[in-house]
């Protein structure tokens, strides 16, 4: 079976808008988020992040001195101590406001969806049809296997399955798609969602979601964070940085020993204060990226949101960022939705008007998108008007899974000839003229080959006996996805197109599409089978898809995007939701997956690299009193050792503050080679982390002497 | 710096870089147990130790039980260099009549000829009988090299494999690197040192009358010099080939009898070097991509030259403090110029500099000249290359996994920058290979430290000290700095064969060898069992000129970073001390 998209393609610029925040965040949030990182000083969450930790601890070290220093007993003058713990200070809180403002986000979003998700009544019914006698309960009272009524006009009170009957449903509260869709027992479009409202008919639904467990409440969780797990990689980085954090530790506790003996044995100076060292320390320890990594995280589950994606864990946004495999339906991701008639071909000694008329009668009755464009083809070619169904006496055939064709049995009045049209797929339309004793031309045979050669679908009309002619059904590719493609290419990721097509159909599509392989007369199984088999090569492999035997492939892809609309077998057996239902979405998801580890990776660097300067303003202000010919290190000119150490602690601060846009936007990604990538990275954030910090101290030195702070 | 001191630095790196390939395709084809022209010869030998040793060579094994091999192979080689030493006296080959070595003395060097450290807090041949050198250092040079060697083989089969439990099997892997590669190799060149003039004998020590009669310091007359001989050449091979360092003498590469000629300096400075070097190809041999190997070595002799190069610089340029006092540091064709304290005049300021870099660049530790004596910046050359973890080109074995945590710790950051997980030839760098390679990068830093620190904030540690002001601090730092390095050199100028010199140096010592190893072995364990993740366009490939200047980064930064406020208050602030 062909996945299809539910939602038309074009729909996605209006329905990305509801959970699109604008870019500029109110001061609501702003207020929250400063609220917050101020309750975040608890030590006990602090201890979630090993290096805030230490900044933190060194900040209670800090004003102890201070107050020691008031009541006289300092080891340095109290404004200067007081002023390197206040920075301290500010260093911790603007790492969790960076934490909080990321946050702040989501919890404005799931705020809305929190008001969609009120205390229903439901109607539980005793046994599972409408005519059933009911009660009335509160939806949290709903246990998973009941099952409850909904009317029109009321809301779906938890998550299940119809069962029975059929309805128009308004999920905006969740997709923010204004236009109802439809609800039914059976099939892919079973699934319903606790808090969207019936519109039409009634519903007969079976509850598959303990209360609190529902969809909504998971988005809710999973966006305000409360369950937010920390993920592989940013557990190994955490390790990295911690070891970081030790090392410094012990290179700032020896300081103290090494100190008193460089005193002892120059015969002058003072040891360096407990204040300097706590300054050095929090200096060289990566507090930029330890301050900033939680709200990277968030951030990156926030972008998700925002294109409308669901992840149901931050392990999943990090796997998509190292796909190596995309397996894409051909149907609505790489080709617009519906194949359209283009062309009429008939066979020799038919009249192309005749193959037209006998088309789009056989097509009246045929809902399907193909069905309707051979109506309009036939319409706005050849003038054939379309004919209501009642005016003529005609029995339509509808498609068959055993006969393969659809058409229509018109009896004209008072004749009686009975013209039997049928169209259908070549071996289909060959069997049923071959059974009634006609012949196939060979013509007709070779028009039919051409079609497939170029990647249209035939679709053979025969009347009665005779064949009439082929339609070319055409897969129309969509605008500027070749590019696409050549992107994920160089990213290194290999796109697969799915396909229900025979093989040559597939190849030309293919060839157009600029697919890197293809999977032609594809069976669910088939899906199965081939991620097995590219995972057994190591690869990583993500898919969409929405139907319930999409589901064992969605469960063993490492990356399973299920469409909103799809079945909750689906949605339950994927790892990321996409409330759009588009499945061209896949590529966003890759590049977020991405962005998010470089932000990491490119803080990181930053971080580490600005220790240089920093070494430069803090070693010659420590031991000025020591060794004065350290001075010749000062290469940055700075003022007093009192200014040094306070402007290289307030850079620290500051560029923490200076880089939550970019960890909450993240680095922008292009699709280019992994060298280029790693050079640009390197002069930007491995070389310039090196040199702004030089260049950022003296300005907050400068400023210093400016103001008369020193 | 003169032309011939840039040729002798030149034509040494040259013959390094010719000469490595070769063997090292050679050891790859040792350890993956290929024929080669050694096995008529060999082959009986190793086959009898096997039997002897009842080990099955074709049975392997994961990393614990090699883990596990390597460290009771190492206690049983410590055990007996100790009870060596303690009951020498009783003991044949001892013509001088040495008594017992004091118990702490014993340990600290049963622990470091085992660890491949080979600090000396003794004098060779004030202290040690022949019996000792021969059967408690010589093995032990042999034995601990080929344990680093041993090691470093598991790691790449780690690395090599994909979707396997097993690393190899660590008997036959020291068996074969002692049997095929360093037995050969020092027979070789003790051969033609002792053509050049190194003594080997069992002979007891000359007297010879001095042509000038002089005054020792208590001004007694001297008139008599005992001249120290012994089996010298069958050691000294080993002791460079394995970067083992320890000296048959005191005074070490320097003595007339370990190097008489600037010849036995090169070969000896060559071979500390060509084994490590020729490792590199034969990890790219294994792991079946010689770019890999080419991109290592790349690294690590592009740090070493610049090195060398460095403390080459600062020991011409010579002490501007001297200049004041109309000495002339000029370089004529009579005088060497520069910084000639502690140095040989038949070696000179190139070689000198030339040897001190890559005998702490290595983990080898054998001394030409006295590093002591050094510029401060040209003493801080060989201090910078022990903190760097002794990774270009480091000890046999020891520097090439030394540098693969640190290649394992650039892909990580690397991988990140390009958005993807970290992977290195197709495994995939998780959390549990992250945490090893963070308590690899951390010990040795610390370890330094804490030492370090402790010595200085203790009297007993400061009253060993000979020189005052930052220069002691060196001496304090360089000590502990070159004993959890494995590196065994000294900076001298600290009276160290004390107690509490003798035991914090043995942990220290232990720490650096046995706490890297371990992980090291454990994180070979990890990667060996992991899937092969195949290359993809967007897998960062680690064989470029971009990513070994990533890694050459990543070595200095995470080394330079954790020593810069020690090296301040040492060569740094001694170095402006003497320009201003």
């Amino acid at each position: 079976m062909l996945i299809q998209s539910k939602e038309p393609v074009t729909m996605t610029a209006q329905t990305t808008q509801h959970l699109k925040k604008p870019a500029g965040l109110n001061a609501a949030i702003y207020r929250r988020a400063i609220a917050d990182s101020l309750t975040k000083l608890n030590p006990k969450s602090m201890l979630r992040n090993p290096v805030m930790f230490v900044v933190e601890v060194g900040s209670v070290l800090t004003t102890a001195l201070w107050i020691q220093a008031i009541f006289g007993k300092g080891e340095a003058a109290p404004w200067y101590i007081g002023s390197i713990s206040l920075w301290l200070w500010f260093t911790v809180i603007f790492a969790n406001f960076s934490e909080t403002m990321a946050e702040g986000r989501g919890k404005a979003q799931a705020e809305a969806l929190r008001r969609a998700r009120q205390d229903t009544r439901a109607k539980l019914l005793h046994d599972p049809r409408r005519g059933a006698e009911f009660e009335i309960v509160s939806s949290t009272e709903l246990r998973e296997g009941n099952y409850f009524l909904v009317d029109a006009g009321e809301i779906i009170a938890a998550d299940g399955e119809v069962v029975e009957g059929i309805a128009s449903v308004d999920e905006s509260a969740i997709t923010g798609e204004s236009a109802p869709v439809i609800r039914e027992s059976g099939g892919d479009r079973s699934a319903v969602t606790g808090g969207t409202k019936v519109l039409s008919d009634w519903l007969v639904i079976r509850v598959t979601a303990e209360p609190g467990g529902g969809f909504l409440d998971r988005m809710i969780k999973l966006i305000e964070g409360a369950k937010r797990q920390k993920t592989p990689n940013e557990i190994a980085l955490n390790i990295l940085l911690a070891a970081f954090t030790i090392i410094f530790l012990s290179v700032c506790v020896t300081l103290l020993p090494f100190s008193l003996f460089a005193v002892s044995t120059a015969g002058q100076g003072m040891p360096i204060t407990v204040t300097v060292l706590v300054a050095l320390l929090v200096c060289l320890i990566p507090t930029t990226i330890g301050g900033l990594l939680s709200a990277i995280g968030i951030a990156g589950m926030d972008r998700m949101i925002r294109h409308n994606v669901i992840a149901t864990s931050g392990r999943a946004i990090e796997a998509a960022g190292d796909v190596d495999v995309l397996l894409l339906d051909k149907t609505g991701t790489i080709t617009l939705g519906n194949r359209m008639a283009t062309e009429f071909t008939p066979a020799p000694g038919i009249s192309r008007e005749r193959l037209a008329d006998a088309a789009q009668l056989a097509s009246l009755a045929d809902e399907t998108p193909e069905g309707r464009s051979i109506v309009i083809l036939a319409k706005e070619k050849y003038g054939l008007r379309g004919r209501e169904i009642h005016e003529i006496a005609a029995q339509f055939v509808p498609f068959s899974a055993q006969t393969r064709m659809s058409g229509a049995d018109i009896q004209p009045d008072g004749m009686n000839g009975k013209r039997i049209i049928r169209k259908g797929a070549t071996d289909a339309i060959k069997a049923f003229i071959e059974q009634q004793g006609g012949i196939f031309p060979t013509a007709v045979l070779q028009s039919v080959q051409e079609i497939s050669r170029v990647g249209a679908t035939p679709l053979v009309v025969a009347e009665n006996r005779d064949v009439l002619g082929v339609i070319h059904l055409k897969d129309i590719v969509k605008g500027g996805i070749k590019e696409r493609f050549a992107h994920l290419r160089k990213m290194g990721i290999k796109t697969v197109m799915i396909t229900g097509d025979n093989p040559s159909t597939a190849t030309a599509i293919a060839a157009e599409a600029g697919v890197d392989d293809f999977l032609a007369e594809a069976k669910p199984e088939d899906k199965l089978k081939l991620i097995r088999e590219y995972q057994r090569g190591g690869r990583l492999v993500a898919m969409t898809g929405d139907g319930t035997n999409d589901a064992p492939a969605l469960a063993q892809a490492d990356v399973a995007v299920a469409m909103n609309t799809g079945t909750q077998s689906a949605r339950e057996a994927a790892n990321m939701i996409d409330l759009d239902s588009n499945p061209t979405k896949l590529m966003e998801i890759v590049e977020i997956g991405k962005q998010l580890l470089m932000t990491r990776g490119t803080l990181t660097t930053f971080s580490i690299a600005n220790d240089v300067a920093k070494y430069f303003a803090i070693i010659p202000a420590a031991f000025a009193t020591t060794y004065p010919a350290l001075n010749a290190l000062n290469i940055m000119k700075l003022a007093t050792p009192e200014s040094a150490i306070l402007s290289a602690v307030i850079f620290n601060a500051l560029i923490i503050i200076m880089l939550i846009p970019l960890a909450l936007k993240g680095v922008k990604y292009k699709p280019v080679s992994a060298v280029h990538l790693l050079r640009k990275h390197l002069l930007i954030y491995g070389v310039g982390g090196i040199i702004a910090p030089f260049i950022g101290i003296k300005l907050v030195d400068l400023i210093l002497v400016a103001l008369h702070w020193v | 710096m003169t032309f011939n001191g840039i040729a002798q630095i030149g034509i040494y790196l040259a013959a390094l870089l010719i000469l490595a390939k070769p063997l090292g395709i050679f050891m790859a084809r040792v350890y993956q147990r290929e024929p080669t022209f050694l096995d008529p010869i060999v082959g009986p030998i190793e086959r009898l130790i096997y039997r002897l040793g009842k080990v099955n060579p074709d049975q392997e094994m994961d990393w614990k039980d090699n883990a596990a091999a390597m460290l009771l192979f190492n206690f049983a080689g410590l055990v007996l260099v100790y009870a060596l030493q303690r009951f020498q006296q009783f003991l044949p080959l001892n013509p001088q009549g040495f008594g017992s070595v004091s118990p702490d003395s014993s340990f600290s060097t049963a622990v470091s000829f085992a660890t491949n450290t080979n600090w000396q807090g003794y004098s060779g041949e004030t202290t040690m009988t022949y019996l000792t050198q021969m059967m408690g250092m010589t093995v032990q040079n042999f034995l601990s090299a080929a344990t680093g060697m041993a090691v470093l083989t598991l790691f790449i089969r780690g690395i090599a494999r994909h979707s396997a439990k097993t690393l190899g099997n660590f008997w036959v892997d020291m068996t074969r690197s002692t049997l095929y590669i360093l037995l050969p190799l020092s027979i070789i060149l003790a051969l033609v040192t002792v053509e050049q003039g190194v003594v080997q004998n069992f002979s007891s020590y000359v007297s010879a009358s001095l042509l000038q009669p002089t005054n020792d310091t208590a001004n007694t007359k001297v008139t008599e010099q005992v001249i120290a001989t012994g089996p010298v050449a069958s050691q000294l091979a080993i002791k460079h080939l394995g970067t083992n360092g320890g000296g048959f003498f005191n005074a070490n590469a320097s003595h007339p009898y370990e190097s008489p000629t600037p010849l036995t300096d090169f070969l000896l400075t060559l071979a500390e070097t060509i084994i490590a070097l020729g490792l590199c190809h034969t990890f790219g041999k294994m792991v079946r991509d010689g770019r890999q190997g080419w991109a290592l070595s790349a690294a690590m002799m592009i740090i070493l030259t610049a090195a060398i190069m460095l403390a080459y610089y600062a020991e011409s340029a010579g002490n501007p403090k001297l200049q004041a006092l109309g000495i002339d540091q000029h370089t004529t064709s009579m005088n060497p110029g520069g910084n000639m304290e502690g140095k040989e005049v038949r070696f000179g300021i190139a070689k000198s500099a030339l040897f001190a870099t890559v005998t702490t660049a290595t983990s080898c530790g054998a001394v030409n000249s006295m590093h002591d004596s050094f510029t401060p910046l040209g003493g801080m050359v060989p201090l910078v290359m022990m903190h760097l973890g002794e990774v270009a080109l480091g000890g046999v074995g020891s520097g090439l996994y030394g540098m693969l945590v640190f290649v394992i710790v650039a892909v990580f950051v690397a991988g990140l920058l390009v958005g993807r997980t970290p992977e290195y030839l197709g495994h995939k760098i998780e959390t549990y290979d992250m945490k090893m390679a963070a308590l690899l990068i951390l010990i040795m830093p610390m370890a330094v430290l804490a030492f370090t620190a402790i010595a200085v904030a203790t009297d007993v540690g400061k009253a060993a000290i000979a020189n005052p002001g930052p220069h002691g601090f060196s001496e304090i730092l360089y000590i502990f700095t070159s004993q959890a390095n494995n590196n065994g050199s000294a900076f001298a100028g600290v009276s160290v064969n004390t107690p509490f010199y003798n035991i914090m140096g043995g942990l220290a010592m232990l720490i650096g060898r046995y706490w890297l190893a371990v992980p090291t072995l454990a994180l070979a364990g990890s990667l060996v069992g992991k899937k092969l993740v195949p290359p993809s366009e967007g897998t960062l490939p680690t064989h470029v000129p971009l990513f070994i200047f990533w890694l050459i980064a990543v070595i200095l930064i995470v080394g330079a970073l954790n020593f810069i406020p020690a090296l301040a208050l040492g060569p740094i602030v001694e170095h402006f001390m003497m320009v201003q």
